[in-house]
């Protein structure tokens, strides 16, 4: 065996500044947050509404929503991501292009590029989720939110969204927790999140198992705290009498 | 044949079975009965230990189930069980689930468990679904099946956890046509059932259950012909279910 | 957009989708085995063995693959010399390989397990009461008709997979994915490589998963 065990590692100076390894964990563990955060905003409002539209009886409205998912759905993520950092940008109007390419630094143009594809790849998923949770509700609701007047906008802002938004919560914690993990592909165009700089620790290193079980780490507590706290979000909102809800 | 010693049983602090102590001879036919949750069909589950129990013991053809040693799996291939809900194996044909155990278990060849397996469907008067799938069969017919699948590994003793009561009224009595017929050949069984037509046509003893008790013991004639010496529960269980 | 160098290249990206294939069906077989042995071990009565397992679905549910494809990448030589004691070169396939199996263990595990429970428990009581032992319940009864139940969702699971191996990127393994960057890229054409690397995994995807609906359709009917 020769392989130097050392836990002290994450305290070594990087040689850059006053920096230390952990440092680059910090920053990385930030730059995660910030792609599932704000890829996770895009992916909710856009879902929501592509799940109602899925929802509705146009055929057309219906069918582009639900194009989308398929298209969205079957193409693989990382491919995606390719799409959106190096064509998207090709394809602006010049100026817009120039933008990108030429002012924003190497990480923002990564990060936006990353935000974008995420948000617009879990949305699909979050709309079938929606989608799922509407239909899931008895019909009655629809008609009797009808028979009192109410129109369509209404109806789902009112009666429907409030009830499925409730029952999908579980299925919409691992969308979540997958956005999270996900974010991990923006490290392949360059953007130093988590598991960029886990890699980039264990080469400046060779101490690549402690590097790698703390970004393990790190990922587990993030995933297990965000599901109790879903869990705990759950019970808070749950209706008494309602599918899942307290007596 | 069985011997059930001084057996009680908890789920957790909930006492299903309490003392309870009585015998099958080779040979006697045995119902017990009760209301729901009376513990009878758990205590017949213990029989064969697909229920553990936590004191006591019962012994199967001199086989005791408490010994750690025991076999079960071994002790259970001489006992024949029929469910309530049939349970045949939805994913096999009919006579696979004639000769899947008779192969695997017993180790018999596939052509003489087939044989035996046919031989058996032919005497509950099922020869022509052979090769048919359980789900295309009446819950009559799927339960004459799942007799003949009891009946293929030549069990010692037969064991029927209310065998008629998840049919339709019209298909009782052809379930019970052939346990008639098997009683009358000599078959040691002990069948929980509330049909007390079948139980005074064939059994020997009847066996009265009362929240995890045994509470009745006794021969057929006596259980039926001296209702006024009966135990006070018996006495309303009977009121409610014989025809007046 | 330029295409027309794409039939060229097909050889080439061809070469790369049966990498693709190949990771895909090994690592298939590979994680539904195992993750098959972990739905079990989950559901054994053995405090021990059920906590194992389910710390290990646990476990790799909440980290990323794309974590494990490079940490594989990295640790499995490593590993592998304190096995053997000697140099033993791994290329980036099957360290890739390993990656895939025991990532993927973990969601194949959650389908077996929810497929074991949903056949009724009145069918593990009738096999042991006809003499069989738990394995033989198991495997002759049980896991038979759990497999046919689930077989929509495996298969879902399967294509999912098959995106995924296009993660296999990062350790410069050439699957498809790669083979039509590293292409597009010699060619200078490299939108053009990309756009038709996206469309034939839609094309698979879609078709395969339109294939499932009409067999799950067909199951539930």
């Amino acid at each position: 065996m020769d392989y130097n065990w050392d836990w002290g590692v994450f305290f070594r100076s990087t040689g850059i500044g006053d920096e230390i390894y952990l440092d680059w964990f910090v920053a990385g563990f930030g730059w995660t947050l910030a792609v599932a955060l704000v890829g996770w905003i895009i992916a909710l409002l856009l879902g929501s509404l592509l799940g109602v539209l899925r929802t509705l009886p146009n055929r057309w409205l219906s069918g582009i929503a639900s194009a989308y998912v398929e298209l969205f759905r079957n193409v693989p993520l990382l491919v995606q991501l390719f799409l959106w950092y190096f064509l998207v940008p090709d394809l602006l109007p010049t100026p817009l292009e120039l933008w990108f390419k030429q002012d924003l630094s190497p990480a923002t143009s990564a990060y936006l590029s990353v935000v974008v594809c995420l948000g617009l790849f879990t949305a699909a998923r979050v709309c079938e989720q929606v989608r799922t949770g509407i239909q899931a509700l008895p019909r009655g609701q629809t008609a009797a939110a009808q028979a009192l007047g109410l129109r369509s906008g209404q109806i789902y802002r009112q009666v429907l969204l409030p009830q499925a938004f409730r029952i999908i919560i579980p299925p919409l914690t691992s969308e979540f927790l997958n956005i999270i993990k996900n974010s991990s592909v923006a490290s392949l165009i360059g953007l130093m999140e988590l598991l960029a700089q886990t890699r980039q620790t264990a080469e400046f290193t060779t101490n690549l198992f402690e590097a790698f079980t703390l970004a393990t780490l790190i990922y587990f507590t993030l995933n297990m705290s965000l599901m109790l706290f879903m869990r705990w979000i759950e019970k808070k909102v749950a209706v008494p009498g309602l599918i899942g809800g307290g007596k | 044949m069985i011997s059930i010693r001084n057996v009680s049983k908890w789920y957790g602090d909930f006492q299903v079975l309490t003392d309870c102590t009585t015998e099958v001879r080779k040979g006697e036919v045995v119902v017990v009965c009760g209301p729901s949750g009376s513990g009878k069909s758990t205590l017949i589950k213990c029989v064969n230990a697909l229920e553990p129990f936590q004191q006591g013991d019962i012994e199967v053809d001199g086989t005791s189930l408490a010994a750690p040693k025991t076999d079960l799996p071994k002790l259970r291939a001489r006992v024949g069980m029929v469910f309530q809900h049939f349970e045949l194996f939805p994913h096999l044909t009919v006579t696979e689930n004639l000769t899947l155990a008779q192969i695997k278990v017993l180790g018999r060849g596939k052509a003489e468990a087939t044989e035996k397996g046919l031989a058996l469907l032919d005497r509950v008067g099922l020869a022509a679904h052979a090769h048919k799938h359980p789900g295309q069969l009446s819950g009559g017919q799927q339960q004459r099946v799942a007799i003949a699948r009891a009946l293929a590994m030549d069990p010692v003793v037969m064991l029927f956890d209310e065998p008629t009561s998840a049919l339709d009224p019209e298909m009782v009595n052809e379930v019970l046509d052939v346990m008639v017929q098997l009683a009358q050949e000599g078959m040691t069984m002990m069948c929980v059932t509330h049909e007390m037509g079948f139980a005074r046509k064939v059994a020997d003893r009847v066996i009265f259950m009362d929240r995890g008790n045994i509470v009745e013991d006794c021969a057929t004639e006596a259980f039926f012909g001296d209702i006024a010496a009966r135990c006070e529960r018996a006495r309303q269980f009977l009121a409610k279910i014989l025809p007046h | 957009m330029d295409f027309s160098s794409i039939p060229a290249a097909l050889p080439a990206l061809w070469e790369g989708m049966q990498t693709t294939l190949l990771l895909l069906a090994l690592g298939v077989l590979g994680s539904v085995l195992l993750g098959t042995l972990l739905a079990i071990l989950r559901l054994s009565h053995n405090p021990l063995l059920a906590g194992i397992a389910s710390a290990y679905v646990n476990y790799f549910r909440s980290i990323p693959l794309l974590l494990v494809i490079i940490w594989f990448y990295f640790a499995v030589p490593f590993v592998l010399r304190w096995i053997t004691g000697e140099d033993t070169p791994v290329g980036a396939f099957a360290s890739c390989l390993v990656a895939f199996v025991m990532f993927e263990a973990a969601f194949y595990c959650e389908i077996v397990r929810a497929g074991i429970q949903s056949i009724p428990h009145g069918q593990m009581s009738a096999a042991q009461a006809l003499g069989m032992t738990y394995g033989q319940s198991m495997r002759l009864v049980i896991l038979p008709q759990a497999f046919r139940k689930m077989t929509p969702l495996l298969l879902q699971q399967s294509i999912i997979l098959f995106q995924d191996t296009s993660l296999v990127y990062s350790v410069g393994l050439m699957d498809f994915l790669n083979a039509a960057r590293s292409h597009g890229d010699i060619i200078g054409q490299p939108h053009e490589f990309l756009i038709f690397a996206g469309l034939v995994y839609f094309v698979v995807s879609f078709a395969a998963s339109q294939l499932v609906k009409r067999l799950q359709k067909r199951l539930t009917v």
